[in-house]
């Protein structure tokens, strides 16, 4: 099919894809390529003891972590709360909704702002765990509070239209069948989930991985410890180490590309079996 | 197609039988832990903004605002959304009709492009600029001699924030329009229209909707960007910053009150964006049921 060229009567063809491609290659693409260019100015054994030193690799640690166990609660809580907006009524459920879309449209720095005197050790939750010997604000399990904000609406938005469209023939049957309602849910109903609840974890991490407002206020900075890549970047932009901050800049980037490709596949699985369904 | 809409309407399952649905006891669990989780984790930080701007009540609250930096972030931030919006949108409109009503080769690697600026680290999107345009960088030099300011100035900053919300039309556009289809403007054309009329006549009124929410998304995060924006900025006062960088600034010297009172304008902002995003959703389902 796809080899087939149809003439098409439509005009703009030429005007919209070289606009299209012009505006992209000036926007995005070429500068996207001097990153490359300059990382290539480095010889090899420089990158390495770059992207390898210590304090590189702890920001990669926290990153990853952080952003992995901020997209895992997500998963857990977006599924819950995909599953009540689409099955339940009950009261207040218009603004929970509503609420949902807040942290894709909030700007990162209030949100940092925010969550900092929440959980710093004088704010409401901060002084809540305190007495417990937990310190939220300025340690990992912060960042990890910014990240989970941030991805909230990933699982959840990616969730919801595939649990609407899901037919309840299958799940009649299973009940036919004399299933129990939590083993339909795990049999029937889940199965069909695994894409969507993937496709959303990897939405959620791969934003988590490269996020610098919300969580730079509730971080604390401290270098090994809690100090994120794309801070860590910065810090070496404001120190004018130009091809040390690009280098590790390519490896995020490189590791972001990564995660691309494996949402649109992800993306792909997951139209494909609601297709077929 | 249901794909053209991201959130979509619920439906009542209330009719079906009791062995399809939980026990209430577990129906009310499951809602508690929704209403709880969302409540702490989105609506608590909402709430606190609201609280710490008014913390020294409402003159201080307004002085907080009417601070001559603020009011400068604040045309700052009107005039970079005012720039990178409209020209986001005409590549959105542009990339959507050469997606959809023509098939060509490399499609699918055109569409991954235009969403490479989702997946880039906002930081990296401003460190590009600084390598391009820096004194350092592969400009920097030519831009030195004939004296022209990119970034550490507003258009760094504009193009900064160009290329976190480069996506934001063209991916809203693109799915609607591709489930369209080509037939409304293949009748016009075989009629006689011309191109622009075409576009104007019949592709717009079909697309307004999924349009205006492209832009008023691409709008939110123009205004609210950081990172990006933080990379290229300079940070000079009253000159290049935006409204979030000048929230930085004021937090970091512990002027929380004041933090907070230009936050709410933010929060104000995005809240807007939200209700006209949920009237649009309303809008866009209501068209495509009276079809």
């Amino acid at each position: 099919m796809a080899s087939i060229r149809t003439k098409s009567v439509l005009p703009g063809y030429r005007l919209t894809l070289g606009f299209t491609i012009l505006y992209l290659s000036l926007i995005v693409l070429i500068p996207l390529a001097g990153l490359v260019v300059k990382t290539a100015g480095l010889t090899l054994p420089q990158l390495w003891d770059t992207v390898t030193s210590p304090r590189v690799v702890a920001s990669y640690r926290v990153s990853l972590l952080t952003a992995f166990y901020a997209a895992l609660v997500n998963v857990v809580f977006g599924l819950i709360v995909a599953w009540v907006l689409v099955r339940y009524r009950f009261p207040g459920k218009k603004i929970v909704d509503g609420l949902i879309d807040i942290p894709f449209a909030l700007p990162t720095a209030v949100a940092g702002i925010a969550l900092t005197s929440i959980y710093a050790p004088n704010g409401w939750i901060g002084k809540l765990v305190e007495p417990l010997g937990l310190k939220i604000a300025y340690t990992p399990l912060g960042i990890t509070v910014a990240l989970i904000f941030i991805g909230v609406p990933f699982v959840v938005r990616t969730v919801q239209p595939v649990l609407q469209d899901l037919e309840s023939d299958m799940e009649e049957a299973a009940v036919l069948l004399g299933a129990y309602r939590w083993r339909t849910f795990r049999k029937v109903i889940l199965p069909e989930l695994v894409p969507p609840l993937l496709t959303g974890f990897a939405l959620a991490f791969a934003r988590g991985i490269g996020e610098y407002g919300s969580v730079v206020f509730i971080s604390g900075n401290m270098p090994l410890k809690t100090e994120i890549t794309p801070l860590l970047i910065i810090t070496k932009l404001e120190q004018y180490e130009y091809s040390q901050a690009t280098a590790i800049a390519l490896v995020l980037l490189v590791l972001s590309f990564g995660l691309l490709l494996i949402i649109n596949s992800l993306q792909r699985w997951s139209n494909r079996r609601l297709r077929s369904s | 197609m249901a794909g053209a809409l991201p959130s979509v309407a619920p439906v009542s399952r209330e009719t079906k039988s009791k062995h399809l649905t939980e026990s209430t006891r577990v129906k009310w669990t499951l809602i508690g832990i929704s209403i709880l989780f969302v409540g702490v984790v989105v609506l608590l930080p909402l709430i606190t903004v609201l609280l710490e701007a008014f913390r020294k009540g409402w003159s201080a609250y307004v002085e907080a605002l009417k601070d001559p930096d603020a009011i400068a972030a604040l045309k700052l931030t009107l005039t970079t959304a005012l720039v990178a919006v409209p020209l986001n949108t005409i590549f959105g409109v542009a990339a959507a009709w050469a997606i959809t009503k023509f098939r060509f080769r490399g499609k699918n690697l055109l569409i991954t492009l235009i969403d490479l600026p989702y997946a880039v680290s906002p930081v990296i999107s401003g460190l590009v600029y600084i390598l391009l345009f820096g004194a350092q960088g592969f400009l920097g030099p030519w831009l030195i001699d004939h004296n022209v300011k990119i970034v550490f100035a507003t258009p760094g900053i504009i193009l900064a924030t160009m290329f976190v919300t480069f996506p934001f039309v063209a991916r809203e556009l693109i799915p609607l329009m591709e489930s369209q289809g080509i037939q409304d403007e293949e009748a016009a054309v075989s009629l006689g229209s011309r191109g622009w009329r075409t576009f104007f006549k019949v592709t717009l009124p079909n697309i307004k909707w999924g349009l205006l929410y492209g832009i008023i998304l691409c709008n939110a995060r123009a205004m609210g960007e950081f990172g990006a924006v933080s990379v290229v900025s300079g940070h000079i006062r009253g000159e290049t910053n935006t409204l979030p960088l000048h929230i930085e600034i004021l937090y970091n010297e512990y002027q929380y009150t004041a933090a907070f009172a230009v936050a709410s304008l933010l929060m104000l902002m995005a809240i807007v964006t939200l209700i006209i995003k949920s009237f649009i959703e309303s809008r866009m389902v209501s068209s495509k049921h009276g079809e």
